[in-house]
């Protein structure tokens, strides 16, 4: 069983930080409104909302570490032009999506609108960790801004879904592959 | 209208909303500049050369650049301005709502290609 550099990077932007960051999602959301809503139930311990803190801060960082990893590691892994006259283009990913009328599209309308509408997540959760640090349970008291820190909160999830989405179905038909070869366990010949 | 801030009674704001305001402006403008530069590098070969921070990356390094110092910017100045402020906050989150809902629009490349 083996893995190559550029795919272990990948598995780290997607299935680490991002796949990690869509699963916190759901858990933030729910948490976000119990915190901010007046009902008696919302009624949280001084622990509790530390650790929602905490937990909306490794939101944050892992928000920023996808879109970091994804535009400036593997991203030009993705985009890297094959010399002239190369026919084999399984290590130039975006040309080998390009050079069928069956896959052109997982680059021009995933690829492209992935590689932008990733970057409102961490635009969006940072500024809902920001403001939940500062306001806290005082948020129920404000309750517009509440209305839109939970939409922003909402709107990161989605752009995390739909750059998760076509990362992985771009990353099934056009693997990002190459680099030194990692040998993660011996198999046995049978 | 600004107005200071009170802590009367138990259901009132403790804090004036000025500084989530801020933070929350912020975040619409910095994602519609991302969504406009983005789209403009798209269509404008000048813009789309300018933007090449990072060649491995292509034009994608400056977009995002940019749209976090744009990003970043607005925040501290609204910041600056609105800390210890009452704001009217539901026309500010309209606001940045819309050009949030207007980002996510313009990135998407079918609407990206009407242009």
């Amino acid at each position: 069983m083996e893995i190559t550099v550029r795919g272990l990077w990948t598995l780290i932007h997607g299935m680490g930080f991002g796949a990690l960051y869509l699963l916190a999602c759901s858990g933030a959301l729910v948490e976000l409104h119990r915190f901010t809503t007046s009902s008696p139930p919302s009624v949280a311990t001084p622990g509790q909302e530390r650790f929602f803190k905490v937990y909306l801060l490794a939101m944050v960082v892992l928000a920023w570490a996808t879109v970091l990893t994804g535009a400036y590691v593997v991203y030009p892994w993705y985009r890297a032009a094959p010399p002239p006259g190369t026919t084999a283009l399984a290590m130039f990913p975006q040309r080998l999506l390009m050079s069928s009328s069956t896959t052109i599209g997982w680059h021009s309308l995933g690829m492209e609108w992935k590689e932008h509408v990733a970057w409102f997540t961490p635009i969006s959760i940072t500024m809902v960790a920001f403001v939940f640090i500062r306001y806290g349970r005082d948020l129920k008291n404000h309750r517009q801004l509440r209305a839109a820190v939970l939409s922003f909160a909402v709107a990161s999830f989605v752009a995390a879904g739909i750059a998760g989405f076509f990362g992985a179905m771009i990353n099934k038909y056009a693997p990002v592959q190459g680099g030194h070869t990692i040998q993660l366990s011996q198999g046995e010949e049978k | 209208m600004n107005m200071p801030n009170s802590a009367a009674s138990p259901n009132a704001p403790v804090l004036t909303n000025g500084s989530g305001a801020a933070a929350i402006l912020a975040a619409g403008i910095g994602s519609f500049a991302l969504a406009v530069l983005a789209c403009a590098g798209d269509k404008l070969a000048a813009v789309k050369n300018s933007l090449i921070f990072y060649k491995p990356t292509g034009p994608l390094s400056g977009v995002t650049a940019s749209a976090i110092l744009i990003w970043l910017v607005s925040w501290v100045i609204f910041e600056w301005r609105w800390r210890n402020k009452t704001v009217g906050i539901g026309r500010i989150a309209v606001i940045a709502l819309g050009l949030l809902g207007l980002s996510l629009l313009l990135t998407f490349p079918p609407i990206v290609d009407l242009f």
